[in-house]
């Protein structure tokens, strides 16, 4: 890696880093899977928005999707963990280096299946991290079965229909405590980019849902989570745009169509409401709109919810400013008076 | 009983004019959630105040309020602090055993109760002392709700004039329990016992063929449970990332840990915690989050007892192929499933070395005592990070939750020792590195922690088969390559895990092999099988596993050698048959108890006897 512009100039980000060191190795996934496009979103938008990669620490489960974090930010340290138990894993590297910026990629089969406890309990404490579930409803590597995102009534290849109705990871996230809430179509490349970006700003767990159809075994005409049927039933809630904080912000607002929310890092997303009257800050609404949209069939896309107030986990901690691993010994091995105070103490 | 010359009779014996001192056992059955432990814990303290060697053992019910509780007090002049089986006072308080108690002790027993029991009724070999309990706490203790706490500490008063305890040491000890917060909770719990003292001077004329005699071998000495002494020994190995999930009886562990991190271990400039202490909604979390942990590069630890073991295991697969440091308590209790949760066992040692699907092996610590569990306790995370895998320190309920009188604890020599992690300077002087290729020689590779700022740091940890340099792969070659390494780092660990504790006895035929709470047992028993049988034994106690040249050695050097283990089915025998040739286990014996309390002398002397054919 050189972060010495050398010529001919090469594109580079604001931190002096090409594309290139964004990506991972050649995906293994098939050709067509929606994970590949959920992918190359994170590559862009980690080198869009300048992020450090050594500063990033990826996780993943057991399943397709978990695969994928080989497939982009090489230059990270990566995790793949055993199913369904991401978040622990994920927490614990956390508290452990609070300056770590986590992002876990999991699958439904992973969060909504297996891994239904620990996405509760991750979602619980806020833990500040990014966690994308890349939702197909069906487990691809083992060639085809329901997962528990799966709709009623949905079939698999075989015709087999779904007779159990679906978790809405969405649903679970913005009830028990998750700071930013959104659901995507790994198809639609805009406003995944704007939420991805979002979530990178977002201080506290961000849950992205993306509906990331599976082209070999859940993308034919029985299923829900198919290209064609996304094309047909995404209701998007909002037109996103992420502005940086290292860009302008000056461009003229529509008063009354247009909102802005202010990230941490100073960067802002700007949101423009489409078809309904919805706020990012209402759980309450965001929680109706999804039962509502159910009920009719769509699938709605965009920001959830957003809170930028919430402490996180390691706020609640106390923890220590700088990362636990890497403290001195002075600091983590009390000196010999504390012992004898205690050894007197039990005299 | 042994210490007392009696014959079966049915009469009560003559009462020697020279009572034994300093080597006794009091047995008090109570009812658990009455305020006993105290009172137990006071009356234990003031015989160790006296410079007695003293042990208390708490046998109570899975149950917060309204089971029988037995508090053991064992005093001995000779330092055993081991479990006695025999009772020489009991202390008669829950009508609903008390019956059952006294029918089992040793004629020449001493039994103090609760008068309206008239336990006296029930044998005429034993001595009685009635105490009317109810009748003294009341003047003593005008708030009526309160009385059923207060009681207790009659108990303790009337022991202590019958057993000559110091009363000074009964009120220093009192004051100590409740600590200077609650002046008048010990100030009303005096007067219980002051009311108990002069009941017993002023009513029983005749004496108990019992003593205490100030001596000299405790000072210095400190008194504390096993998991307090591990969460010291967490603390200052400078644990950083502690996850749990409550369980008996590891959870105290991890609550005397929060208190002492609580008061050492905030920055003192910002307030700030230098720890992270969660608890989880499972054990497969708080593995989980103690791998993850221990993968970023945080001091990380977990406690628990047999049944988050088997949910750990999972885990614990992935933390010894991805190769990542983390250290487990096991409290072990009684299993299977459920068991008994609240009785002491060795019933995980078997189930732990090879925890986890596939090929897998761990290393495991095994402190026999306070001193060794904050020793072993620093040792077991400068052990998992030099390795880079899980290690499991297992003591028991009996070490964990009982008290035990110790050395004060020395402060740890060493600095603390990392293991082998590259940082961005290593890496910009090497180039790069492969994360799992043995470059040394010991099947350690070198690690680099998130957050590295350097292009070469990262690597993609998996527990899916990988190479070298990390890479996921299938490739027979890469695998077994892999898997060797393992095994080779395994058979390193053997040079680098505790010694165990060798006592040859000179011209012994048979040895024992023992290991954490059995070695007081087993040490005793050594000398009784001296003493009444002529038979020497030599002993081994393991401190660790894998297993060492000296366990070879000392098989070798005996012709039968007994393996104590506190599980029915010989797990340390079967880890020993797993290592040794056949030839080595032909020598090997079984020697099992596996009732659920602390392992006895009398137990393991009786079985070799047996076994033996005196």
């Amino acid at each position: 890696m050189s972060t010495t512009v050398t010529p001919p100039p090469k594109k580079v980000n604001h931190i002096g880093l090409e594309v290139l060191q964004y990506k991972g190795s050649k995906t293994t996934l098939c050709a067509g899977c929606g994970h590949n496009s959920i992918s190359e979103r994170i590559v862009e938008c980690f080198y869009d928005l300048g992020v450090n990669p050594y500063t990033v620490a990826k996780f993943s489960g057991i399943g397709c999707s978990s695969k994928s974090p080989a497939y982009f930010l090489g230059l990270s340290h990566g995790f793949n963990g055993v199913h369904g138990r991401m978040p622990a894993i994920a927490t614990g590297a956390i508290l452990a280096n609070r300056t770590l910026m986590g992002l876990g990629v999991t699958g439904d089969g992973d969060t909504a299946s297996i891994g239904i406890g620990q996405f509760m309990h991750l979602v619980r404490r806020n833990i500040p991290m990014i966690y994308v579930i890349e939702n197909n409803g069906v487990y691809g590597l083992t060639k085809g079965q329901f997962s528990a995102t799966a709709d009623l009534g949905s079939t698999l290849k075989t015709g087999i229909a779904n007779d159990l109705p679906p978790f809405d990871c969405c649903a679970l996230a913005l009830k028990w405590g998750a700071t930013f809430v959104a659901r995507s179509f790994s198809g639609d490349k805009k406003q995944l980019q704007a939420i991805v970006k979002t979530a990178i700003a977002h201080r506290g767990l961000s849950v992205i849902d993306v509906i990331s159809p599976c082209v070999t075994f859940n993308d034919h005409m029985g299923s829900t989570k198919s290209y064609s049927y996304m094309k047909d039933h995404e209701e998007a809630l909002q037109e996103l745009d992420f502005v940086p904080y290292f860009e302008d912000i000056s461009v003229d607002i529509p008063e009354g169509e247009v909102s802005d929310v202010r990230m941490h890092d100073g960067s802002h997303l700007r949101i423009r409401k489409l078809a309904r009257d919805f706020d990012v800050n209402d759980r309450f609404k965001a929680l109706q709109a999804l039962e509502e949209s159910e009920a009719k069939g769509e699938v709605l896309t965009g920001v959830l919810y957003l809170n930028t107030d919430k402490p996180t986990f390691t706020d609640l901690l106390n923890l220590a400013d700088e990362p636990l691993t890497t403290l001195p010994e002075s600091k983590v091995r009390p000196p010999k008076s504390v012992l004898d105070a205690v050894m007197e103490e039990l005299r | 009983m042994s210490t007392l010359e009696v014959s079966p009779a049915e009469s009560l014996p003559e009462q020697s004019s020279h009572p034994v001192v300093n080597d006794f056992s009091i047995q008090v059955a109570t009812v658990n959630g009455s305020g006993s432990q105290t009172a137990n814990t006071v009356l234990m303290r003031s015989i160790f105040q006296m410079g007695v060697p003293v042990s208390g053992k708490n046998m109570f019910p899975s149950n917060i309020a309204g089971l029988p509780t037995w508090f053991t007090i064992r005093a001995s002049k000779k330092g055993y602090i081991g479990r006695r089986k025999e009772i020489d006072i009991l202390v008669a308080m829950n009508p609903e055993t008390a019956r059952e108690d006294v029918l089992k002790l040793d004629t020449g027993a001493v039994v103090i109760y609760d008068e309206p029991l008239k336990l006296n009724e029930l044998r005429s070999d034993l001595h009685f002392f009635p105490v009317p309990f109810d009748k003294l706490v009341a003047p003593v203790c005008p708030e009526a709700k309160l009385r059923k706490l207060v009681r207790n500490m009659i108990y303790d008063g009337v022991v202590a004039q019958l057993l000559s305890i110091e009363m000074d040491e009964i009120h220093t000890a009192l004051v100590k329990q409740f600590g200077k917060k609650k002046a008048k909770a010990a100030e009303l719990n005096w007067g219980a016992c002051k009311a108990g003292y002069e009941f017993a001077q002023k009513s029983f004329a005749q004496r108990v063929p019992y003593r205490v005699e100030r001596m000299n071998a405790t000072t210095g000495k400190i008194i504390i449970d096993g998991n307090a002494a591990c969460a010291l020994g967490c603390m200052f190995a400078g644990v950083t990332v502690v996850t749990w999930y409550p369980i008996t009886p590891s959870s105290s562990l991890v609550e005397s840990l929060i208190g002492y991190m609580r008061r050492f271990r905030h920055d003192p400039e910002t307030g700030k915690a230098t720890y992270a202490i969660v608890q989880a909604e499972d054990e497969l979390a708080s593995i989980g989050m103690a791998l993850g942990g221990g993968w970023a590069g945080a001091r990380s630890m977990t406690a628990t007892a047999g049944p988050g073991i088997s949910l750990m295991s999972e885990f614990i697969g992935l933390g010894y192929y991805a190769e990542i440091p983390v250290v487990v308590f096991d409290v072990e209790r009684v299993g299977p499933s459920t068991g008994l949760p609240t009785r002491t066992q060795q019933g995980d040692v078997l189930t732990t070395a090879i925890l986890s699907h596939g090929d897998t092996k761990h290393p495991m610590f095994f402190p026999c005592s306070p001193e060794e569990c904050f020793t072993m306790a620093h040792e077991a995370f400068d052990f998992a990070e030099k390795f880079q895998t899980p290690v499991f320190v297992m003591t028991d309920l009996d070490l964990g939750m009982n008290n035990w009188m110790a050395d004060a604890f020395a402060y740890p020599e060493k600095p603390i020792a990392r293991g082998k992690v590259l940082d961005a300077e290593d890496l910009k002087r090497l180039g790069g590195f492969a994360r799992y290729k043995d470059v040394d020689g010991d099947g350690v590779g070198y690690r680099t922690l998130p957050g590295t700022n350097h292009p070469a740091a990262s690597y993609f940890t998996r527990g899916s088969g990988h190479n070298e340099r990390a890479a996921y792969t299938e490739r027979e070659d890469d695998y077994i390559n892999n898997m060797d390494r393992l095994a080779h780092k395994f058979e390193v660990m053997r040079q680098h895990i505790p010694e165990p504790v060798v006592t040859i006895a000179p011209n012994a035929k048979i040895g024992f092999v023992a290991f954490g709470t059995s070695d007081y047992a087993v040490r005793e028993s050594c000398d009784q099988l001296r003493e009444e049988y002529g038979i020497e034994a030599s002993y081994l106690r393991l401190k660790g596993y894998p297993f060492t040249q000296h366990l070879r050695d000392f098989i070798t050097h005996h012709d039968r050698v007994y393996v104590v283990d506190q599980n029915r089915d010989a797990q340390l025998l079967g880890l020993m048959r797993l290592d040794f040739e056949p030839e080595l286990v032909a020598r090997l014996r079984s020697l099992r108890y596996y009732g659920g309390l602390p392992l006895d002398a009398r137990t393991v002397t009786d079985e070799i006897v047996r076994q033996e054919g005196k």
